[in-house]
């Protein structure tokens, strides 16, 4: 076998090897974006139901707490970053990633100082490899989160909103990036304050509300619901962001498979070109020999 | 409004536990025990773990061990959020 060919052939194998990869990694993903996404939809109930009873909570109680009360000098601000574990899905955590840097720009422009919080391994090495200061971050669990794990990163977060700001510790807003599940082939990242509740772009209105009596009294309601309120919009958002990290792979891979198939195909056409061509020179090379031969004994009788 | 009916849902972080109408919901809150009808007026409340029982309109009674969580009342939408009782 000529070089050339045998060099098309060893590159066809490792693209065929390569093709097999992603398109398991493909199926895994499609399989998988069912689940997350039936998990969304599951836990969005209790999502919306707790944000629309903690707006209506900031809307009609005038008790001093720091679930509706705006800091009127906020010095530091907490931004949560949610990203993926693994890569091999596309631009997916590069566009949480660039969402935070411009919400973090938006927050130091107006002063603020910002804490950052980090969701998976993508972005702990992104902040790790710039030098970034990283406040906290949890990692492992990106593609599959449970509840345990958004209550364990909103434990950490609403600690620190209670802590009175001062120096490096504390912060008075906290802001969410995750990456929005709108359909399986379209998912944006989008920013979201979390805490105070009483900024607008905070919580969407859904109607009008109504007057409130509180059971026992407006301050136990929001002490309890201060710390479910978060855990819940963090347990939605990492819910979403894993739906959206299985679309986000699944099209990547399958774009992946689709450029293996297209370099299987002309390395072939290739190979083909180099074995014709091998068994071309072969057979005139037979031919000359025989012609050199038939010349040769010609001349000696 | 002798017809008016609570519409009643009882979600968990992780699933919607049950949802449907229903004549009486009473549940547990910090300050007692406390039992919504029909045109209550709007009410939050935390709720201690215990047991919340619901008389669904067809008549039948449901009832869900829950380990705290709130309940939410407006305009006959009566809303339990709640970590389920492990059993």
């Amino acid at each position: 076998m000529g070089a050339q060919l045998r060099i098309y052939r060893r590159r066809m194998r490792s693209v065929k090897a390569t093709k097999k990869i992603t398109r398991a990694m493909e199926l895994i993903s499609a399989s998988r974006i069912v689940k997350a996404q039936q998990r969304v939809v599951a836990s969005s109930p209790y999502s919306i139901e707790l944000t629309k009873a903690a707006s209506a909570v900031a809307q009609y109680s005038n008790t001093d707490h720091p679930l509706t009360m705006t800091v009127a000098n906020p010095k530091r601000a907490a931004v949560l970053v949610i990203t993926a574990d693994r890569g091999m899905a596309g631009a997916y955590s590069n566009a949480a990633i660039k969402e935070g840097d411009l919400l973090i720009a938006s927050l130091q422009a107006r002063g603020l100082a910002v804490d950052a919080y980090l969701v998976g391994r993508k972005a702990v090495n992104f902040y790790r490899f710039r030098n970034r200061v990283i406040t906290a971050s949890w990692t492992g669990f990106s593609d599959n989160p449970t509840l345990e794990n958004a209550r364990e990163v909103s434990a950490d977060l609403v600690t620190s909103f209670l802590t009175p700001t001062e120096g490096a510790v504390g912060v008075d807003e906290l802001h969410i990036i995750y990456t929005q599940f709108k359909s399986m082939i379209t998912q944006t990242p989008v920013a979201a304050q979390l805490l105070p509740l009483s900024s607008p772009q905070a919580a969407e209105p859904r109607g009008v509300l109504a007057m409130y009596e509180f059971e026992s009294s407006a301050e136990t309601v929001l002490n309890a619901l201060l710390p479910r309120y978060v855990e819940a919009r963090v347990f939605n958002a990492m819910l979403q962001s894993a739906a959206s990290e299985h679309a986000a792979r699944r099209r990547a891979m399958k774009s992946a498979t689709d450029n293996a198939d297209d370099l299987i195909k002309s390395l072939t056409r290739l190979a083909n070109a180099a074995r014709q061509a091998e068994i071309t020179q072969e057979i005139s090379e037979i031919v000359g020999g025989a012609d050199a031969l038939a010349s040769a004994s010609a001349g000696s009788e | 409004m002798a017809n008016s009916k609570l519409t009643v849902e009882v979600v968990s972080p992780e699933r919607r536990i049950w949802s449907g109408e229903a004549t009486l919901v009473s549940a547990r809150t910090l300050d007692g025990d406390l039992g919504i009808l029909a045109d209550h007026i709007s009410l939050l409340g935390v709720l201690v773990p215990g047991v919340v029982s619901i008389k669904s309109a067809d008549g039948t009674d449901v009832e869900f061990d829950m380990a705290g969580g709130f309940l939410s009342v407006n305009k006959n939408q009566v809303a339990i959020l709640g970590q389920e009782a492990v059993k």
